[in-house]
C-alpha cells in the first residue's frame, strides 16, 4: 500500500473525521474512538468479513455495509446507531447466537468475552430460535489450549492466526453450513510455539487456556504489568493474580516489542513458579546432611564460606549467574564478586569458545530495533533454531521473508521454518568452512587464521548466491544465534561474520541467548567487562575457565548446573570438588544438594522487582507482583545483605530502583558501538572426524523456570533428550533398527532414544543440551561415539 | 529453496496415470496457483480409489500441491461430491432441494430406501449401492431427479427408479 494516499473527509454519526482514502472504515472509527461491534475483524489479521457484526448504515447505499471491509471515500456519511444499523446489528447478534450454548456460567471466557459484551450492547433479550442447537465434539489440541466448540461462532480468527502469523496452518474450517466446524480434522496437538495466541484472538470461549481452566473468574483477578523472562524480546505481559498467586499470563500490547503476541513459553512458564521442587526455606549442609535453617544461620554460613575466599587468593573465588537474572541481580553479583577481590564472574554459561576478539569487539546485541527485523531485505542467520530460540524474532524475520526478503540460514541441522529460506545444514565441524566459503564468494580480504580459512574455502553456487543477495540488499543483516554462541569455534564464526558484514555492507547482530544476556553484559556480570561494558585488564576467568580450572569457592545464582552449563558433566564434577558452593536458587534439586553447601531460596520473576534489557537494548522494568513463595527472598536483597555482612562498601540500597540508578549512572555515555574484531591466533577447534554432536537447547529447556512449567513439558516441543541422525548415518553406524543408543563423549556416556531425522546432515548427530537425558555428557558440540543401547 | 511445507518425493505419490491427469490440471493455472487444481486432483484420486478418499490420499494431494493438509481437508469436507467413507459401486445422489421436494422427491427417497433396505447416507451390504441426499443439482426443470455416477436421471417416478436400478450391474 502506498503511503501517499489522499486524505479524505468522512462523517460518522455526524462527526467529521479525516482519513486516508482506502482505509477500512473500522480502522478509521477505531482510531476516532467510535465503537463498532465486531468478531471476525482483528487488526493483525486479514479481513474475512464473515461475521457481519460490524454492519453500519452508509448514506446512499441501500443495504448496511460491514465496516471491516468497506474502504472509506470522500464525503461518505456513516451511521453506526441509526435504526437501520441497529436492526442489522441486532439481527446479526440473534443469528450468531442461534447455535451458541449460552453457557456463560460455566464458561471460562465469562466476564471477558467479546460475545457476551457485544450481546449485552447490541443484542436482544429474547431469542426466537426454538429448534435444537447443534452439538460439536471438542478436538484435543494438546496441553495448552482447551476447546469447547459448541461456543464457536466461526469467525476464523484462529484459522487466520495460524495461517498468517504462526505460519503453520493447523486449524481449519471443515464441513459446510451447519456442519462446519473448526479443528485440525486429524486430531493432533498444536505444533506452533505461538499457539497460545489463539486463546486471545478467539472472541468467545471456544478456545481457552487449559492450565488456567476453571481456576478463577476474570473479575477475581488483578492485573499487573510484567516482562517475560525468557528470550531476547522481553515481551510485555500482563500477570493476572489472585490471592497472591500468578494465575495466568497474557500479552500486553507493545507494537515495538511484541506487537500483540507472546510465545507459549512466555505465556505458560508461570507454572514453574509453583513447581513442587521450589525451595521454601534456607538450607545448610552439615556433614553431608541437609537441614532447613533460618535465614540468619544460612547467611552466616554463606558469609563464612565467601569470606574465606577474600584476601590473597581471591582468584580462587568465582560467580556463575544465570543470564535470565535481573539487571539488578547481575550488577550486585559482579559488585560482590569484585568486592571480594575476584574478577571471576560470568553469565555466558553455555559458551565454550572465549578466545579473544581483540580490544573492541562489537557489542553482542541485535544491533537495531526488533521491529527493524521485518524490514531487512536479506538476512543470513548463523547457528540459530530461530523459531524455537526466539519465537517472536523469528516472527519478525518471517514477516520480512513474506515481504520478499531473502533469508538464509547456516545451521548444524535443517530447522523447520514457516517461510521460504535457503538453508545450509552441515556438520558443526563444517560450519566455519561454509561461512568462509560465503565470505570468499563475497570477496572478503582477511589476514592470519581467518585468511587461512577463507583461502581454503570452495564457494559453490549457494555460497555465491548468499553473498550476492547480501551485497545487493539495501538493508542486510547477519545474525549469530545460540548455536553459534555455543560453538567451539565461536570466535571464528564471529570474525568471519563480521568481515562478511563489512564487505557486503550488512549489519552484524546477535540473537542474545537469554532474556538478560544484553543486560548482563551491560551490568558487568561478564569476565573482563565492568558495568557499562567497560573493558578491564584485571585478571578474570570466564565461565568456561572457572569450571575447567576448579576454584575453591563458588557463588552460583539462578542455575541448574547440570542443565545450564555448557559442559554439564564437567560443571557438576568441578562444583562437587569445590570447598564451598553458595547457591542462590529457587529450586531444590538433587544436583544442588550434591554440589552446594548452602542453598538460599530466591524469588523468581513476578516475585521480584527488576529490569531486563532486551536484544534491541531497551531497558524494561517490572515490579514484583506476588510475594515470593515460602521464605524465598528477591535475589538482589540476598546479594545486598551478603555484601553488607561481608563488610563490602556500597551495599546499602533502599530498593531495586536504587541499584538500577547506580548502574545507569555507571553506564552514562555507553553506546553499543559497531566495534572491530581483531582475531589473534585462532586455530580451528572442531575437526571433522567421525560423528560430531550438535546440541541445541530445546525451547522448553532454556532456563530453570520453563523447565518446570508443567503444561509446556507435555507439548510436542518438550523432550528429556534424544539422539537424532539421518537414515544414512544411522545405517552407517549400524543403528538402522536401534531404538536406543549409547552415546559416548569423552569419558562420559549416556543412553538415549534414537530418532531418525533427515534434517540432520551427514557427519552430525543431534543431541539436545539442557535436558536431563544429556546432563551426563560434555559440551554441546564435539566428537561422540554411538553404539546400540 | 526449501519451503516450510513438508517436502515429499512427489514422484512416489500416486500412479503415473493419476499424476499425469493431475499435472494436466495444474498446467491450467499459473505456477504459483498450483493449489487451484485441488478440486480436480481430489476427484481424480477419488475415482482411482473406488470412489472415496482416505486421509492418507488427502495428505498425498496436499503434498503434491504444496498445501497444508488442513486446507485439503477443508475442500474435501465442504463439497458433497467427495466421499470420506467407502461407497457402493453405484452412488445414487437424490436431490431433495426445493424444486425436487415440491415435485415429490420424498416419495423417491422413500421408495429407494424401501427397495434397497438402507437409509440416506448408507451403503447396501453387498456394496452395490450408496444412497445420498444432495442439494440442487441444477436440473430443477426435470425435478424430481437423481444422479448416478456421471448420469442425471430426471422426472422420476418409483417405476422409473425401478427400471433404472434394474438396469445397473
Ligand atoms: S474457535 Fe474462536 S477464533 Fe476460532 S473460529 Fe471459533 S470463535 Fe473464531
Ligand atoms: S467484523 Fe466485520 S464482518 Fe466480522
Ligand atoms: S432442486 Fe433438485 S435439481 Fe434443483
Amino acid at each position: 500500500m502506498s503511503e501517499d494516499r489522499a486524505t479524505v473527509t468522512i462523517e460518522v454519526d455526524g462527526r467529521e473525521i479525516q482519513a486516508k482514502a482506502g482505509d477500512m472504515l473500522i480502522n478509521v472509527t477505531d482510531a476516532a474512538g467510535i465503537p463498532i461491534p465486531r468478531f471476525c475483524y482483528h487488526k493483525k489479521l486479514s479481513v474475512a468479513a464473515n461475521c457481519r457484526m460490524c454492519l453500519v448504515e452508509v448514506e446512499n447505499v441501500p443495504k448496511p455495509l460491514p465496516a471491516c471491509a468497506t474502504p472509506v471515500n470522500d464525503g461518505m456519511k456513516v451511521y453506526t446507531r441509526s435504526p437501520k444499523a441497529i436492526a442489522a446489528q441486532k439481527g446479526t447478534m440473534e443469528f450468531l447466537l442461534i447455535n451458541h450454548p449460552l453457557d456463560c456460567p460455566i464458561c471460562d471466557q465469562g466476564g471477558e468475552c467479546e460475545l457476551q459484551d457485544v450481546a449485552m450492547g447490541y443484542g436482544g433479550d429474547v431469542s426466537r430460535f426454538v429448534e435444537a442447537k447443534r452439538v460439536v465434539p471438542n478436538p484435543d489440541l494438546g496441553p495448552l489450549v482447551s476447546t469447547d466448540m459448541t461456543r464457536c461462532i466461526h469467525c476464523t480468527r484462529c484459522v487466520r492466526f495460524g495461517a498468517e502469523i504462526a505460519g503453520i496452518r493447523e486449524l481449519g474450517a471443515t464441513g459446510r453450513g451447519e456442519h462446519m466446524r473448526i479443528g485440525t480434522y486429524v486430531e493432533h496437538a498444536l505444533n506452533s510455539e505461538l499457539s497460545g495466541n489463539i486463546i486471545d484472538v478467539c472472541p468467545v470461549g471456544a478456545l481457552t487456556s487449559k492450565p488456567f481452566r476453571f481456576r478463577a473468574r476474570a473479575w477475581e483477578l488483578t492485573q499487573f504489568d510484567g516482562i517475560a523472562p525468557h528470550d531476547a524480546v522481553g515481551a510485555n505481559i500482563h500477570l493476572h493474580v489472585q490471592n497472591g498467586k500468578v494465575m495466568r499470563v497474557v500479552p500486553k500490547e507493545n507494537e515495538a516489542i511484541n506487537e500483540t503476541w507472546i510465545s507459549d513459553r512466555d505465556r505458560f512458564s508461570y507454572e514453574g513458579l509453583y513447581s513442587s521442587d521450589r525451595l521454601m526455606q534456607p538450607m545448610l549442609k552439615d556433614n553431608g546432611a541437609w537441614r532447613e535453617v533460618e535465614w540468619e544461620e544460612a547467611l552466616e554460613a554463606a558469609v563464612n564460606g565467601l569470606r574465606a575466599a577474600m584476601g590473597s587468593d581471591s582468584a580462587q573465588f568465582g560467580t556463575l549467574i544465570a543470564p535470565t537474572s535481573t539487571v539488578e541481580e547481575l550488577y550486585l553479583a559482579q559488585k560482590l564478586t569484585r568486592g571480594l577481590g575476584s574478577g571471576n564472574i560470568d553469565h555466558r554459561l553455555r559458551q565454550t569458545d572465549f578466545r579473544s576478539l581483540g580490544d573492541h569487539p562489537p557489542f553482542p546485541w541485535l544491533n537495531g530495533a526488533i521491529a527493524d527485523l521485518e524490514d531487512v531485505d536479506a538476512a543470513l542467520v548463523i547457528g540459530s533454531h530461530t523459531r524455537k530460540e526466539q519465537p517472536l524474532l523469528a516472527h519478525r524475520l518471517r514477516k520480512a521473508a513474506l515481504k520478499g526478503a531473502y533469508v538464509a540460514l547456516l545451521n548444524p541441522f535443517e530447522v523447520p521454518l514457516s517461510h521460504d529460506a535457503e538453508q545450509i545444514a552441515v556438520s558443526p565441524a563444517s560450519m566455519v568452512a561454509e561461512l568462509a566459503a560465503i565470505a570468499k564468494a563475497a570477496g572478503v580480504k582477511a589476514t592470519g587464521d581467518l585468511k587461512k580459512r577463507i583461502d581454503g574455502a570452495k564457494p559453490d553456487d549457494r555460497h555465491k548466491a548468499i553473498a550476492q543477495r547480501l551485497r545487493d540488499a539495501g538493508h542486510g543483516r547477519i545474525l549469530l544465534g545460540n548455536l553459534a554462541a555455543a560453538h567451539p569455534d565461536y570466535v571464528l564464526l564471529q570474525a568471519l561474520a563480521s568481515e562478511l558484514a563489512q564487505t557486503v555492507g550488512a549489519g552484524l547482530g546477535y540473537l542474545p541467548v537469554a532474556a538478560n544476556s544484553v543486560g548482563a553484559a551491560i551490568a558487568g556480570a561478564e569476565a573482563g567487562r565492568l558495568p557499562g561494558w567497560k573493558r578491564t585488564d584485571a585478571a578474570a576467568l570466564d565461565a568456561g575457565a572457572m569450571l575447567e580450572k576448579g576454584l575453591r569457592t563458588y557463588l552460583i545464582a539462578g542455575i541448574d548446573p547440570e542443565l545450564d552449563c555448557a559442559n554439564p558433566a564437567g560443571a557438576v564434577a568441578t562444583l562437587a570438588g569445590a570447598e564451598c558452593v553458595v547457591a542462590l536458587t529457587a529450586y531444590r534439586t538433587p544436583t544442588l544438594e550434591q554440589v552446594a553447601d548452602v542453598m538460599l531460596p530466591m524469588a523468581l520473576f513476578a516475585e521480584t522487582s527488576g529490569t531486563y534489557v532486551n536484544g534491541e537494548g531497551t531497558w524494561q522494568g517490572a515490579r514484583g507482583v506476588v510475594a515470593p513463595v515460602g521464605k524465598a527472598r528477591p535475589a538482589w536483597k540476598i546479594l545486598r545483605v551478603l555484601g553488607n555482612l561481608l563488610g563490602l562498601e556500597g551495599f546499602d540500597y533502599e530498593s531495586a530502583d536504587a541499584v538500577r540508578s547506580e548502574l545507569e549512572a555507571e553506564c552514562e555515555g555507553f553506546e553499543p558501538a559497531a566495534g572491530e574484531i581483531e582475531l589473534g591466533d585462532a586455530a580451528l577447534m572442531l575437526q571433522n572426524d567421525g560423528l560430531v554432536r550438535a546440541g541445541d537447547v530445546p525451547i522448553y529447556a532454556a532456563d530453570t523456570l520453563v523447565r518446570r512449567a508443567g503444561a509446556l513439558q507435555h507439548t510436542p516441543d518438550a523432550t528429556t533428550g534424544f539422539v537424532s541422525l539421518n537414515p544414512t548415518e544411522a545405517a552407517r553406524a549400524g543403528l538402522a533398527d536401534a531404538r536406543e543408543v549409547r552415546v559416548t563423549q569423552g569419558e562420559n556416556s549416556v543412553t538415549l532414544p534414537l530418532e531418525i531425522d533427515p534434517a540432520v546432515p551427514d557427519g552430525c548427530v543431534r543431541i539436545p543440551a539442557g535436558v536431563p537425558g544429556s546432563a551426563g555428557l560434555g559440551v554441546p558440540f564435539g566428537a561422540v561415539g554411538l553404539e546400540k543401547g | 529453496m526449501s519451503s516450510a511445507l513438508q517436502e515429499r518425493d512427489k514422484d512416489g505419490l500416486f500412479s503415473p496415470e493419476v499424476r499425469e491427469e493431475i499435472d494436466a490440471w495444474i498446467a491450467k493455472y499459473p505456477p504459483e496457483w498450483k493449489q487451484s487444481a485441488v478440486m480436480a486432483a481430489l476427484r481424480i484420486v477419488q475415482d482411482a480409489n473406488g470412489g472415496w478418499l482416505t486421509t492418507e490420499l488427502m495428505n498425498d494431494v496436499a503434498a503434491y500441491l504444496d498445501m497444508p493438509p488442513i486446507a485439503v481437508y477443508e475442500v474435501a469436507t465442504f463439497y458433497s461430491m467427495y466421499e470420506l467413507k467407502p461407497v457402493g459401486r453405484h452412488k445414487i445422489c437424490v436431490c431433495t432441494n426445493v424444486s425436487c421436494m415440491i415435485n415429490g422427491s420424498d416419495k423417491i427417497v422413500e421408495h429407494l430406501e424401501k427397495r434397497l433396505g438402507i437409509r440416506l447416507g448408507e451403503t447396501t451390504e453387498d456394496g452395490k449401492f450408496t444412497l445420498k441426499e444432495v442439494e440442487c443439482l441444477g436440473a430443477c426443470g426435470g425435478a424430481p431427479m437423481f444422479q448416478i455416477g456421471k448420469q442425471y436421471y430426471e422426472n422420476l417416478t418409483p417405476e422409473i427408479v425401478d427400471s433404472i436400478l434394474d438396469g445397473l450391474e
